[in-house]
């Protein structure tokens, strides 16, 4: 634990872990900015008016009854869901409604899913290598060579998650905390300039947990991070802006205790003390 | 260099070292043993052997989008057919005034359906360069136009291989159509000879036979190249969650297009070097019974290994000649029967089989030696 928050403090060791030159246009804004988003599955609303807006280089926590929406909020800003009205921008020159998910991925937007997701068939190691920050088209990915700098990142990231010993393990037999860890290592291979983070704990031990936390807290301000928690102990030792989603729309916003207090988030999450 | 890597490999010094061995031995048996010897390969079973040879490159070819890609094509004989077709083309034109009619350029079945002039599309045939270039340009544009229409709209798993059983089964009944100017329901047949040497000669068989291992171990090493390189990561990455690949940058859609094609151009190789081996090309080389046996073939031999691709096709196709010749009704009954208990109990495949003999011990912990010594 103490190693990863010294070595995210030296920041010349994590160089890589600053974004890559993106083209993101923050200057007179927001990094996201998500306006009157409303998606109807069936005619059921499960985004309904959101507005939100995440500033560069924040970290935001988001919580929220199951079914409130976050995942599918993470689908509208990764392109995999379309909304019906609204409008979704990325700095102040990209409209993400758009662009498609390898292009959204591509200029930045990195994500972490609900389930961890990773390649089973393929060692971690070679989960690392794909995620990489990299040319991704055809023909220079088949091309492609992984030179010491690429190992060097990879040997870093593999550190970072504490994945050494398993890097040649098929990602397949990890436990599910391991691919948990394994899937935050992908999103910082990619350096993305947004981490979307869709429940990084589940299946994770209380140690594992304050890592987690360690590594967030040390990625914002170089990077903008959205997460979306169930566990309100690790929403809290987070402390910052927290966000309460409630029937697709922003039911609450502020400090952690603010929110809490909040009769409205209090009858949401009526009995589940907050 | 992503089509040297595979030399370095040693189950690709295996594979490329064993298939030299075969070429050698067939042709060492029917040269250097006389007719009558025991020992004898006729050229008929050279020939064959030939025609096997072929199949082995189309089954790697589709294993190559199955195995890696986890697009399970019913259609690939359509990209062999067509091969074939070019080269069936070419093999026409060859024929000159040879012909039943003698006509000088019109092939003997435009002369009897009364054509007068040569379909534009005929055009470039006579020419060995043209028609072999067709018969990688014209799989690889049906491939592109397909894929690029089913990819696009991200059709995969079952109804991608209905589209594919749809393609080649319509491919079929076009063919069969004497309009189109391909022979009809006969095809083409009666060949004479290929780049100036006679069909009808030994030597011209065998050589042949030697081109197509040749063009086997190319077309091998080509996939091996793509399935080692990061592309091929890809493609399996792909294979097993095909969103979350999307969400790393990669146009999964493009990856499909460009290995898809790669595997139809091998496939009308193939295609190509069977037709003048079989010495006739027809419509039902499109039939969906085909195509679904070439995926038998890659199930039998062991799927997502490339080399239980070739064990499968030589190991099925050898069966079937033996089992045809007993007793031929009963081969479709077989087969399915073979599928079964295979997919039962050796759910690898033969290669798996292989695999297990060779390894002894735990595969992951060979492979996790492998790999640190390439690190
Ligand atoms: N593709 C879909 N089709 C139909 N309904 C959907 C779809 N995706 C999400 N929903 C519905 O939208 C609502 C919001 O789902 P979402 O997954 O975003 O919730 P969530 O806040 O992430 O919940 P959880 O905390 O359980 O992960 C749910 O009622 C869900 O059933
Ligand atoms: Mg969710």
């Amino acid at each position: 634990m103490s190693l990863i928050s010294e070595l995210t403090d030296r920041e010349h060791v994590f160089d890589f872990l600053t974004p890559a030159a993106s083209p993101v246009d923050v200057r007179h804004g927001p990094i996201l900015y998500m306006e009157d988003v409303t998606v109807s599955f069936d005619g059921f609303r499960a985004i309904d008016e959101l507005t939100l807006t995440i500033n560069d280089g924040e970290l935001r926590c988001i919580i929220g009854p199951n079914g409130a929406g976050k995942t599918t909020m993470m689908d509208i800003i990764t392109g995999k869901t379309r909304p019906d009205t609204g409008s979704v921008w990325f700095g102040s020159r990209h409209n993400l409604l758009t662009m498609n998910e390898p292009d959204i991925a591509s200029l930045g937007i990195g994500r972490k899913f609900q389930k961890p997701t990773v390649f089973e068939a393929l060692t971690v190691f070679e989960n690392l290598e794909l995620a990489m920050a990299a040319d991704k088209r055809v023909f220079p990915t088949l091309t492609a060579k992984l030179t010491g700098e690429h190992r060097e990142r990879i040997d870093e990231v593999l550190e970072m998650t504490g994945l050494q010993e398993l890097r040649w393990r098929t990602a397949g037999v990890l436990s599910h905390g391991q691919k948990q860890w394994l899937e935050i290592g992908m999103l910082l291979m990619q350096r993305p300039r947004l981490l979307l983070v869709d429940e990084p704990v589940a299946g994770m031990t209380e140690q594992e947990m304050e890592r987690t936390a360690e590594l967030l807290t040390s990625l914002a301000g170089k990077q903008s991070v959205v997460v979306v928690e169930h566990d309100m102990g690790f929403v809290r030792s987070l402390a910052r802006t927290v966000t309460v989603l409630h029937q697709g729309s922003v039911l609450a916003e502020g400090s952690m205790d603010e929110v809490s207090k909040d009769p409205k988030v209090v009858e949401v999450y009526l009995g589940e003390g907050i | 260099m992503w089509l040297t890597q595979p030399l370095n490999e040693k189950s690709t010094r295996l594979f490329l070292g064993l298939l030299g061995a075969a070429l050698a031995l067939v042709t060492i048996l029917h040269l250097v043993f006389p007719q009558g010897h025991p020992m004898h390969m006729s050229i008929y079973t050279v020939s064959l052997m030939g025609k096997y040879l072929s199949y082995a490159l189309l089954a790697v070819a589709v294993d190559l989008v199955w195995g890696y890609l986890g697009m399970l094509s019913l259609g690939h004989g359509a990209f062999f057919a067509i091969g074939g077709y070019a080269m069936g083309m070419y093999l026409m034109r060859q024929i000159g005034t040879r012909g039943e009619y003698g006509h000088p350029v019109l092939p003997d079945f435009m002369v009897f359906l009364n054509w007068d002039s040569l379909p534009w599309y005929w055009y470039g045939f006579d020419m060995a360069w043209f028609a072999f270039a067709m018969v990688l340009i014209a799989p690889a544009a049906l491939a592109m136009v397909f894929g690029y229409l089913a990819f696009r709209s991200r059709v995969t798993g079952v109804y991608l291989s209905i589209m594919t059983q749809a393609l080649t089964f319509a491919l079929m009944l076009a063919f069969y159509r004497n309009e189109m100017g391909f022979g009809g329901n006969n095809g083409f047949t009666d060949f004479k000879d290929l780049l100036g040497f006679s069909l009808s000669t030994d030597a011209t068989r065998l050589g042949l036979f030697i081109a197509t291992g040749v063009a086997l171990a190319i077309g091998y090493v080509i996939c091996r190249g793509i399935v080692l390189s990061k592309l091929g990561r890809v493609s399996i990455a792909t294979r097993d969650a095909e969103a979350r690949t999307r969400f790393l940058g990669y146009r999964v859609e493009r990856v499909q297009l460009f290995v898809f094609t790669v595997s139809a151009m091998l496939a009308g190789v193939a295609g190509a070097l069977y037709v003048p081996q079989a010495g006739i090309i027809n419509p039902n080389q499109f039939s969906p019974i085909f195509s679904i046996e070439v995926v038998l073939w890659v199930a039998l031999g062991g799927r997502a290994t490339l080399y239980g691709a070739v064990i499968g096709a030589l190991v099925v196709n050898y069966a079937k000649s033996v089992f045809t010749g007993i007793m031929p009704e009963a081969w479709l009954f077989a087969l399915g029967a073979l599928f079964v208990l295979v997919t039962v109990f050796l759910p690898q495949g033969l290669a798996g089989v292989l695999a297990k003999l060779r390894g002894k011990g735990s595969d992951d912990e060979k492979d996790l030696t492998e790999k640190e010594a390439a690190a």
